[in-house]
């Protein structure tokens, strides 16, 4: 059928499974630290402002957290159901650096979140920030320890294969891989943008509706600064990362670059676009630009970027996928330094929150830092193959070896039901977007707590706006 | 080294899954009970019991696969391929009911009834294949060179059928009395009614279980019905009946609490019996937990952040059952 085997339909069902994933996750550790920063302002300064916004997002934050525990449900055991040559060859690494993200994950879970999402009112406003603050840095340690995980798959070190089956030797050398540091950085940092571009637009969406506070301009204004200063430094992340597997995954690179072979002595061009065929064994309508790629990827104008075909054909990325994946992601990137610099120009003249085409394209920047995330993932993922774990064991080596008939219908299911519900859950979230800031929420105690009517206690009970508009049945469907 | 770490987790992953079977069990039972309540305000109640801690409850599913990936990686691949339609339909279903649980009480009156099903349907199919899973499980994988070497539809047999069945009544009972425990009036009354039934099914199927296991599998009858084997171990099924017998009691005596805490028991010792017959074996019906290990060094890396994190969970777990103790009204709102 269309030439798709079952390893095709195992490898498409992680990827939409953990792209569905990803989303919320991102999303959490950039407002986990956003909502530490507007907490920290707020003790600070005293603006009413910053708490406003602090009751606002911290709502869409429970939700979103909601969704990243239901969706990571799936992952812990995929590795298992989907890929268990690879769990049983690399488990007593992989799995270890897995466990400790789920356990810190769930250590934040049970403690700090509960006080950080219901205790606004019940502890002093010193314990609830230092709360806000464990949160925020938890979702940044269990981001260390999967990254450190994945990292691992890409450049390996710190093991020793015995019975065919890799050993941890070096525990340091194993989490502190080569390219773990790097990809960490530019993971950290693409989530914090991400969730800057998600707040600026929801900011300028409402402004461009005519509504305008002093929260709504704050939103807009932290956004604009957080792309001005960290959308340019994410590139520079960005370039080392390159440095970095260039020098540990060459044809990944070569690869991205759409680069089959190198002439002579010349130095290596920038392929700006092309199609790279792979049956062809070459980069066709393409449009390059002399020297570029030597001068960006090995900063000189005399030594040659690896090409495709000093790899054998075998072991030889996508570069059709990872060539277009990888110029979404930097094209996003470099709108998002773009609207950074426009965002400049119109605050030095006072317009920021005036310029309606400004507004436009801050809107439609919302999701650019998630698609981005999604662009760059496909780009390194995509990129190891046909390694799962580089150079030890091959993506195809991995699978549990399950049938056509029996990926097809799972496939089709988890397409189904997470469109479904996490589309429900999506669509929450933008309702509570579209609700907006509210003047004064943190001063009016919020019901619940043990001994009261209500008691919140999960991360969506946090969140009380209905799921559909209502009109009048909402009356009649609550007495 | 003098520990023996293998061990030391096996009973670390057997008290996670023991933890997660025992309260998402009367969660999940709460989701079987559904039809049997038809006004709103009382469904209300019912998901109001468990609101406050279902999802935590969940986690010890993640923590539990996650464990068994970091400590018995050939356990985690072998048994989670061979498994692998039960289980991805029992997550898919517990995503389905975890979704419906929240936005059931979010949504609008014409659409509630839509998450209503939801939540049954996903609570049925997460039980039912959990207890396909199960029933595969004690009937072993076939194994060759560290790679399962079974069919994609040997988990689909009598017997594990049965055990799906068996484990609905399982949660049902579990819900049930989990509601005698913290609700009151009509829907306490409709759930006395549904007790005693409940227990005689229980009742009914874990006999059937009990007796086909040691019947299709010999080297479980010898394990139970060896001498002196037979009288270490006949406290179990013994106990079983007792407390049975005295659960029924406690039916017929009104008992608030009782009957909640005697199912818990009677769920205890079922999965004693279990461990009894497939210890020390972690995929049955050969590999033991020492032949599936990670080498020491993982499983001591892991050791350290799990002795420190789990007292934690388990403090925090205490201390919301302990706020949210006490009976659940129709008036108190939404948790």
């Amino acid at each position: 059928m269309f030439g798709i085997e079952a390893l095709d339909l195992a490898r498409i069902q992680f990827a939409f499974t953990i792209s569905f994933h990803i989303i919320f996750p991102a999303i959490t550790i950039g407002l986990a630290s956003y909502l530490a920063v507007l907490e920290g302002l707020w003790l600070k300064s005293g603006e009413t402002v910053y708490r406003d916004l602090y009751h606002f997002w911290a709502k869409i934050f429970a939700v979103n957290f909601g969704m990243g525990v239901v969706s990571g449900l799936v992952m812990a055991y995929q590795f298992g159901t989907n890929w268990s040559a690879f769990s049983d060859f690399a488990g007593a690494i992989t799995g270890p650096l897995l466990t400790y993200e789920v356990l810190t994950a769930f250590f934040l879970e049970a403690g700090f979140l509960g006080v950080m999402l219901f205790g606004w009112q019940r502890v002093g406003p010193g314990l609830h920030f230092f709360a806000t603050l464990m949160v925020a840095i938890g979702t940044l340690i269990s981001t260390f320890w999967i990254l450190a995980s994945n990292s691992w798959m890409h450049t390996p070190q710190g093991f020793e294969i015995v019975d065919g089956r890799v050993i941890p030797v070096d525990w340091l050398a194993v989490v502190f891989n080569p390219s773990f540091p790097y990809r960490l950085a530019h993971m950290a940092t693409a989530a914090f943008l991400a969730t800057a571009f998600f707040v600026g637009a929801s900011a300028a969406w409402h402004l461009l509706r005519g509504r305008d506070n002093p929260a709504l301009r704050k939103m807009l204004s932290m956004a604009m600064w957080m792309a001005l200063l960290v959308a340019p430094l994410q590139a520079l992340i960005g370039d080392f990362h390159g440095l970095n597997t260039l020098q540990y995954q060459p044809a990944k690179i070569a690869a991205i670059e759409g680069h089959w072979q190198n002439h002579g002595d010349e130095p290596t061009p920038l392929i700006l676009f092309g199609w790279p065929d792979m049956q062809r064994e070459e980069t066709r309508f393409k449009l390059e630009i002399p020297a570029l790629g030597s001068l960006i990827l090995t900063h000189s104008l005399d030594r040659q970027v690896p090409a495709l075909k000093e790899f054998a054909a075998a072991d030889r990325p996508n570069s059709t996928v990872v060539f277009w994946t990888f110029r979404v992601m930097v094209g996003l990137g470099t709108l998002m330094i773009l609207t950074g610099l426009w965002s400049l120009w119109l605050r030095s003249r006072g317009r920021l929150f005036q310029a309606r085409p400004f507004l436009h394209l801050a809107v439609w920047m919302g999701p650019s830092g998630i698609i981005a995330i999604l662009a760059g993932w496909y780009t390194t993922e995509v990129g190891r193959q046909p390694w799962i774990v580089q150079g030890l064991m091959r993506t195809a080596e991995a699978s549990s070896g399950h049938g056509l008939g029996q990926m097809s219908l799972t496939l089709a299911l988890f397409v189904l039901v997470y469109f479904a519900l996490f589309g429900a859950g999506l669509g929450y979230m933008m309702r509570l977007v579209r609700k907006g800031p509210i003047t004064d929420e943190g001063q009016v105690p919020s019901e619940g707590g043990p001994g009261r009517k209500r008691t919140p206690s999960r991360p969506l009970s946090a969140a009380d706006e209905d799921l559909d508009d209502n009109d009048g049945d909402r009356l009649a469907g609550r007495n | 080294m003098g520990i023996d770490l293998s061990l030391i987790w096996a009973l670390i992953i057997g008290f996670g899954v023991m933890m997660y079977v025992v309260m998402d069990g009367f969660d999940l039972g709460i989701g079987i009970l559904f039809p049997f309540v038809e006004s709103k305000g009382e469904r209300d109640v019912m998901m109001n019991t468990v609101a406050p801690v279902w999802d935590g409850n969940e986690t010890w599913l993640v923590l539990g696969g996650a464990a068994l990936f970091g400590a018995f990686p050939l356990a985690y691949a072998v048994v989670l391929s061979a498994l692998y339609l039960p289980l991805i339909l029992m997550l898919l279903g517990l995503i389905f009911r975890g979704v419906a649980f929240e936005f059931r009480f979010k949504a609008r009156a014409a659409k509630r009834h839509l998450w209503d099903k939801a939540f049954i349907g996903g609570s049925l199919t997460a039980t039912f294949f959990q207890g396909v899973a199960l029933g595969a499980y004690i009937d072993g994988f076939e194994v060759v060179e560290r790679v399962y070497a079974g069919g994609a539809f040997d988990w689909l047999t009598p017997f594990s059928l049965f055990c799906g069945l068996a484990l609905i009544a399982a949660y049902a009972l579990l819900g049930c009395t989990w509601l005698i425990m913290k609700t009151e009036g009509r829907l306490q009354q409709q759930m006395h009614d549904l007790a005693r039934p409940l227990v005689f099914v229980l009742l009914a199927v874990t006999g059937v279980v009990s007796l086909w296991t040691p019947l299709a599998h010999a080297e479980i009858a010898q394990r139970w019905f060896s001498l002196p084997n037979l009288f270490w171990f006949l406290p179990v099924p013994l106990l079983v009946l007792l407390c049975t017998w005295a659960l029924l009691r406690a039916v017929v005596s009104n008992a608030h609490y009782s009957p909640f805490l005697l199912t818990l028991t009677l769920i205890f010792l079922g999965y004693s019996g279990l461990g009894i017959s497939l210890w020390p074996h972690i995929i049955p019906p050969a590999i033991s937990i020492w032949e599936a290990a990670a080498p020491p060094q993982s499983q001591g890396f892991i050791l350290v952040g799990a002795l420190f994190i789990i007292p934690f969970i388990l403090m925090y777990t205490a201390w919301s059952y302990y706020v949210f103790r006490g009976k659940v009204r129709e008036e108190d709102g939404y948790h």
